[in-house]
């Protein structure tokens, strides 16, 4: 099987050998950065403040690109029904869409991580309730859980993170716990343990530094992931509200208008969306293939 | 073998049992039912009425064990909206999504798979390297994106295929089905694409990957060195071993169609379960929602004991394994 079993190098010298001669994964890389630029600095460069209803104006709605507006200004990318400017939308709904699925990623691998180490360490019933849990997740499609949950608790940004976040754990738990296993078994934990070190000492200083690697493998993938199914749930009308719209959302409502020919509302936003995640994807396959031992000795061949 | 499938059985009722408990207290206890079925004209008295009519005024382990108790005779409760039994209305539209399912999983496996054994083959020829980009592409794209896309090209330019609604239904076995006439195989042809398009894109990962594991396994060495032709190594050797996973995935797939297709299903207005599902969240009819949860997390149960046993079946391994 593949042997995850990597000790991590300085982040420099590993970014350099993942990137280096795959001129794809570097363009995924850079377009990432770019996405997470704009989203930062939307507040700024954002022609107009989409959530802003004082400086919309309805006399402006559904413009096609490059139409002049009612202040004199040009809006690039055209305007919705309400006269909101795409281009400062789309900005907007990168943030959000961002923002989410950053939290509900790295929220939900933290208590991954944390599950997955409290597992191996205790053992016993504290193992098999939580391994019982992750299996029970694991056997569920992510978007129908996150139905369920929004079903329950009713739709909002905290609400999705919370939906996202149940869909990202459980891999992860799985992951640490089977890494910090096979760790478990090397001298050096005897040597700590018989040093008298206490159980979350070993498991924080000790564990957590040697069993992360995979985990943070599998990050970038999770991080799509979220992207991907927040913009679904929003598209669906389960996930954050119209006043502040996500990418998914920005395309639902361009959908209506679709059929009669005002394509840009959906288009730049769903454009935007399908780059964003595969940037992502592009690098995270990368870092996999890197990282699988396996599949670089058979590269070599 | 027998004591495995015992052993998976306990495992999976328990799991059902943990399950319906979740999806009923999760549901039927957040949120108050009385409020949402009484308007402003009810008094105090009313309201009291309506709990105890409902069944709400008794202690919550009794009202779990008086719901499921119904179940298990077949009462999921009644619609709110439509006034009708939830079972009737959840199956009237079940052929609809397992027909869609079904085709997206035929054409997600039978393309899927040869291209991945290929792209592993050939794993650094021109045509492997597209094909992988086209899958990454796929796989990165959200699926009602997808559907957008193929209903602007292929309903609204080209004018090929219908974008909505189920067409013409024949009966078979008393059922309603759309695959049966031409026009419904034309209604039926654009939401299967749009479930077949993540299918084929995972399936050729997953027996590309596959492919290559096995590759360079000894065993095939050894079969290359005994001079079994090409094509024998291929069926004999390759598929059999890249079989496992695939079960395994496409076992879990046959669920995960169904649940994506609430995606798919929505934006096609493709009269099934999905759509069902989410009209019902939309207008908080909450016994189709119970039900309807409480009824695919059984599916679920069922296919991943399934898939369970499956897997022992191909695997020796596994059954012998403590």
């Amino acid at each position: 099987m593949i042997d995850y079993k990597k000790k991590l190098a300085p982040l420099s010298l590993q970014t350099k050998s993942i990137f280096s001669g795959h001129p794809i994964a570097i363009a995924g890389l850079i377009g990432f950065v770019m996405f997470v630029l704009i989203a930062l600095l939307a507040p700024w460069i954002a022609p107009q403040n989409p959530y802003d209803l004082m400086v919309l104006d309805i006399m402006d709605g559904l413009l096609p690109p490059l139409s002049k507006l009612g202040n004199g200004t040009t809006s690039w990318l055209g305007t919705d029904a309400v006269g909101r400017d795409i281009l400062s939308a789309v900005m907007y709904g990168l943030r959000l869409s961002l923002f989410v699925a950053f939290i509900a990623t790295t929220v939900g691998s933290l208590i991954g991580v944390f599950l997955g180490l409290l597992a191996a360490v205790k053992g016993g019933w504290v193992e098999s309730v939580i391994m019982r849990a992750v299996d029970l997740k694991v056997s569920f499609p992510g978007i129908l859980l996150a139905l369920m949950m929004l079903a329950i608790f009713g739709t909002g940004v905290d609400k999705i993170i919370y939906a996202l976040i149940i869909g990202v754990w459980a891999s992860k738990a799985r992951l640490t716990r089977s890494s910090a296993l096979s760790e478990m078994q090397k001298e050096y934990i005897d040597a700590a343990k018989i040093s008298a070190i206490p159980n979350w000492r070993i498991m924080l200083k000790f564990l957590l530094p040697n069993s992360i690697a995979p985990v943070l493998v599998m990050i970038p993938m999770s991080l799509s992931g979220c992207i991907g199914a927040e913009a679904t749930l929003s598209f669906l009308g389960v996930g954050v509200p119209i006043t502040e719209p996500s990418l998914g959302l920005l395309i639902a409502n361009g959908n209506d208008y679709l059929l009669s020919g005002k394509w840009w509302i959906s288009i730049f936003p769903g454009v935007v969306l399908v780059s964003l995640v595969l940037c992502i994807n592009v690098v995270a396959d990368r870092i996999r293939e890197h990282n699988n031992p396996f599949l670089k000795s058979m590269n070599m061949q | 073998m027998i004591k495995y499938i015992l052993k998976r059985l306990w495992h999976s009722g328990i799991l059902a049992i943990v399950m319906s408990l979740i999806v009923f207290f999760g549901l039927y206890v957040v949120g108050d039912p009385v409020e949402m079925l009484s308007d402003d004209e009810f008094t105090e008295q009313d309201k009291i009425e309506l709990a105890i009519e409902l069944g709400l005024d008794k202690p919550l382990y009794e009202q779990y064990f008086t719901y499921t108790g119904g179940m298990l005779q077949g009462d999921f409760g009644t619609s709110f909206v439509y006034n009708r039994p939830v079972l009737d209305l959840i199956m009237e539209r079940l052929p609809a999504t397992l027909e869609i399912s079904l085709l997206a999983m035929i054409i997600g496996l039978g393309i899927g798979i040869p291209l991945g054994i290929f792209s592993g083959i050939k794993n650094n020829s021109r045509a492997s390297k597209i094909i992988s980009f086209f899958t990454t592409v796929g796989y990165s794209t959200p699926n009602f994106w997808q559907a957008i896309i193929l209903i602007m090209v292929f309903a609204v330019f080209l004018q090929w295929l219908p974008a909505s609604g189920r067409g013409l239904t024949n009966s078979m076995f008393g059922i309603e089905w759309a695959w049966l006439s031409l026009n419904g195989l034309q209604h039926m042809a654009l939401p299967a694409i749009n479930l077949a398009i993540y299918k084929i894109c995972m399936q050729q990962r997953l027996a590309k990957s596959g492919t290559q594991e096995i590759l360079y396994q000894e065993y095939m060495t050894f079969a290359r060195a005994k001079g079994i032709t090409r094509n024998r190594i291929i069926r004999r050797h390759l598929l059999r071993n890249i079989l496992i996973p695939i079960v395994t995935i496409t076992g879990l797939e046959v669920g995960g169609l169904i649940a994506f297709s609430t995606v798919t299903e929505t934006i096609f207005s493709w009269p099934g379960i999905g759509k069902l599902l989410l009209d019902s969240i939309h207008m908080i009819d909450r016994p189709v929602v119970v039900a309807y949860l409480i009824l695919i997390t059984l599916m679920f149960v069922f296919i991943n004991f399934v898939v369970d046993v499956m897997y022992a079946f191909l695997d020796p391994r596994i059954r012998h394994q403590k």
